[in-house]
């Protein structure tokens, strides 16, 4: 064979890999690389949607990190769901994934029970959620008060409100809860019969057999649950919207975060900044703020998941 | 990896999109030709039935003066909504367009989202002075550009349940904040922690309770002719503050009166707190009257301005003015067909008159006001007065819209509830925070 079919025949090949990868190429180009370029590019350029964008130097950073009141609050507020409200999910949804796989009678009634929240359009599920938990007429706080207990004002109280939401998301856990169970239900019998005649009590058998085996099914979660969190936009403002009382008036503001910024997150900074001040720059640094801090997380978890996936292999 | 990582591109996609749409015209020269036939796209923000109808019977009226114009109203539009499309430009967005939101004039203007009106006033012969009152002239227009014309009006004053008054042996309408104080404290009833009745519910959560609605009542000025915050040195914005706050703790306290606002109805339903008796005066609109009386409220209504500091009695009876904008969007090919519809529905006494009298609004310009065609419960009587005073006020626009409001507003939560110990260094905290948005804006 000479060199210059050796040549012709290499480039075929590095060709057909080309056409073979295009669709992701293009999609790459297109959905992330361009978008991403641009938001770094915008991030220096001061742009309200009319007229050509101009140099505005550091200045958009300096602003979103130095002066806008509502992105260090938005950020706790993001960071403490992140911690808070996924760990919870994780919990909740592999608890109950435990429970169900467990029970030996009316197991699917329980499935679809616990499944079915998760079904319930988000603005519909908060707007529930904030009504049942009203503090002046909602049914959880009569029920508190009825006990003789201190009823918390929920999403009208700065401490309670970030809980309020972690407990609506909580409920509709179902999405976690069948990944759970079908990964529950590919653990090996044979591992559990092993670990109980060794005498490995019930704890003992979940640290060491069931989480070791379900431990990819747990940082998929995480890691997915991470990623959600920080997009986490719409329960918040609704609740915000609905507990604060102002749906739209003459010379009403809406406050976003309400009670007191505690419910501000991320993307409403993001949406706050990009569609209601028209300050694209300053929206941009931002989303890139968000995009760093996902991807560390991700990294993090992804870097750190050695000492959990296939644990129990060692 | 990769995929968790594609994942991510979502919401830097969604922001990336968002900045690199087209950019929209900003020209205002326009050269169709209105006598040609056109079909206009008008886009406003009235929802309610009653108040649609309105608006189509008062299109049909323009087009049948107008036979060579067509007109598509689009209604349910907020400013997100409208800011968005205008920035998007395109022949298919709308031609005229509609606000609620008086203080984003600033950044209507400012920013060229709606078409510089002054070359078609010019040719038109308008006298605007002659036509609308200072407030409306001044809501329209941001730093002598003007942008928008006022399309009804809305007044602000105090309505209060007679019967609880005549119990309390109140007689009259208090028209100093002291009476005022006095007459909401009389006229409030605990019961346990809560409230069996509330004088008036002061928190800035209390629907119409905001800042701007108050501050109206000491005629302050916003910004200085530099452009500045003046909130921090006009003693206007901390005597509002400071009477706000105290009148909280008369009336039981922040976390009673927050506790007790939880238990209202919704602002624009029957179970408003003032209909059910919850509260026995309510700060509001005109639009109130109409709709109080129409959920039969079970005790009669009275309607008086909202009181004022003791030194400026003189000027009892002027109120916050504000209402709806008109402006062309400057992407339109059509701004003289536009600038018809918009100059008939804005200046056109018999529209302005059957438009206010269809959904009860406080008519826009002076001959409306005074039409005798204007029909009107008595009560009603007393907006118009408010609308006609010459110390009634609008907050001023700025360049970031309302944004400055908000800093107004969020200060004022920090007050009301006590977090606040010092509230002139926090009017000087907030007019920083006003001022580098606004230089952020520019």
């Amino acid at each position: 064979m000479t060199a210059y079919t050796l040549r012709a025949k290499r480039r075929r090949s590095a060709l057909r890999t080309a056409a073979f990868l295009s669709p992701w190429l293009i999609g790459f180009a297109v959905f992330f690389a361009y978008p991403l370029v641009s938001t770094v590019y915008f991030s220096f350029m001061k742009y309200d949607g009319f007229g050509a964008p101009t140099w505005n130097s550091t200045a958009n950073w300096r602003y979103v990190l130095g002066s806008y009141t509502m992105f260090w609050p938005a950020l706790r507020n993001t960071l403490w769901l992140v911690l808070v409200m996924v760990t919870c999910r994780v919990a909740f949804g592999l608890g109950v994934g435990l429970l169900i796989t467990k029970i030996r009678t009316g197991a699917g009634v329980f499935r679809t029970l616990f499944y079915l929240p998760y079904l319930a359009p988000p603005v519909a599920a908060t707007l529930a959620f904030v009504f049942l938990l009203n503090p002046g007429t909602g049914p959880v706080n009569s029920a508190l008060e009825g006990m003789g207990l201190t009823a918390p004002g929920w999403f009208t109280e700065p401490g309670w409100s970030k809980p309020a939401l972690t407990m609506l998301a909580v409920w509709g856990v179902g999405d976690l809860m069948v990944i759970f169970m079908a990964a529950l239900l590919d653990v090996p019998k044979e591992q559990y019969e092993a670990a109980e005649l060794d005498g490995a009590n019930s704890w003992q058998r979940f640290r060491f057999v069931t989480l070791p085996n379900i431990s990819p099914i747990v940082l998929f979660a995480v890691v997915t649950g991470v990623i959600q969190t920080m997009q986490y936009y719409t329960q918040p403002i609704v609740a915000s919207k609905v507990a604060s009382g102002i749906i739209g008036g003459s010379g009403q503001q809406f406050e976003p975060g309400y009670p007191e910024k505690s419910t501000l997150t991320l993307p409403q900074v993001v949406y706050n900044l990009g569609f209601q001040r028209f300050d694209y720059g300053s929206a941009c640094v931002v989303a890139l703020v968000l995009f760093a801090l996902a991807m560390a997380c991700t990294a993090l978890l992804m870097r750190r998941s050695g000492g959990l996936v296939g644990a129990g292999e060692r | 990896m990769r995929r968790n990582r594609f994942r991510l591109a979502v919401p830097v996609l969604a922001i990336s999109v968002l900045a690199t749409a087209c950019v929209g015209s900003t020209e205002t020269g326009a050269s169709d030709d209105p006598k040609a036939r056109a079909t206009l796209t008008f886009w406003h923000g009235w929802t309610a039935p009653s108040e649609v109808k309105a608006i189509e019977e008062n299109i049909a009226r323009f087009e049948e003066k107008h036979p060579n114009i067509t007109v598509k109203a689009v209604g349910g539009i907020n400013d997100e909504k409208l800011n968005q499309a205008l920035r998007a430009g395109g022949s298919k967005g709308p031609d005229v367009v509609s606000s609620f939101t008086t203080a984003n004039v600033g950044k209507f203007c400012s920013s060229g989202a709606f078409a510089d009106l002054g070359p078609f006033i010019e040719k038109s012969g308008l006298n605007l002075k002659k036509t609308f009152s200072k407030p409306l002239l001044d809501y329209t227009r941001f730093e002598g550009k003007r942008c928008a014309l006022p399309l009804l009006s809305d007044a602000y004053g105090l309505y209060y349940n007679k019967d609880a008054f005549h119990k309390a042996g109140i007689e009259e309408p208090p028209r100093t904040w002291e009476e005022f104080d006095e007459v909401a404290v009389k006229l409030t009833e605990r019961k346990g922690d809560g409230y069996e009745q509330l004088g008036f519910m002061p928190n800035y959560h209390g629907y119409e309770t905001v800042p701007s609605h108050y501050l109206s009542q000491w005629s302050p000025t916003y910004f200085t002719k530099d452009g500045k915050s003046n909130i921090a040195k006009d003693p206007s914005f901390r005597a509002m503050y400071t009477w706000q706050r105290n009148l909280v703790k008369k009336l039981g306290g922040y976390a009673a009166l927050e506790k007790y606002q939880k238990t209202f109805g919704d602002e624009w339903g029957a179970k408003h707190p003032f209909h059910t008796g919850q509260v026995a005066m309510q700060l509001d609109g005109e639009w109130r009257l109409g709709m109080a009386e129409a959920t039969k409220p079970g005790f009669e209504i009275g309607v008086a301005p909202l009181p004022v500091p003791k030194d400026q009695i003189d000027s009892y009876g002027k109120g916050y003015l504000s209402g709806t904008i008109m402006g062309i969007a400057p992407a339109s090919e059509k701004q003289n067909a536009a600038w018809e519809l918009l100059k008939y529905m804005t200046t056109d006494t018999e529209a302005v008159v059957q438009f206010a009298n269809a959904i009860k609004n406080v008519p826009s310009t002076r001959a409306a006001l005074d039409s005798p065609k204007l029909k009107f419960d008595p009560r009603f009587k007393t907006f118009l007065d408010i609308a006609r005073h010459p110390d009634s006020n609008t907050s001023d626009g700025a360049i970031n819209g309302i944004t400055y409001q908000m800093s107004l507003q969020n200060f004022g939560y920090e007050v009301e509830k006590g977090a606040v110990r010092d509230i002139q260094a926090g009017l000087e905290r907030t007019a920083r925070e006003i001022d580098t948005d606004i230089a952020q804006a520019k």
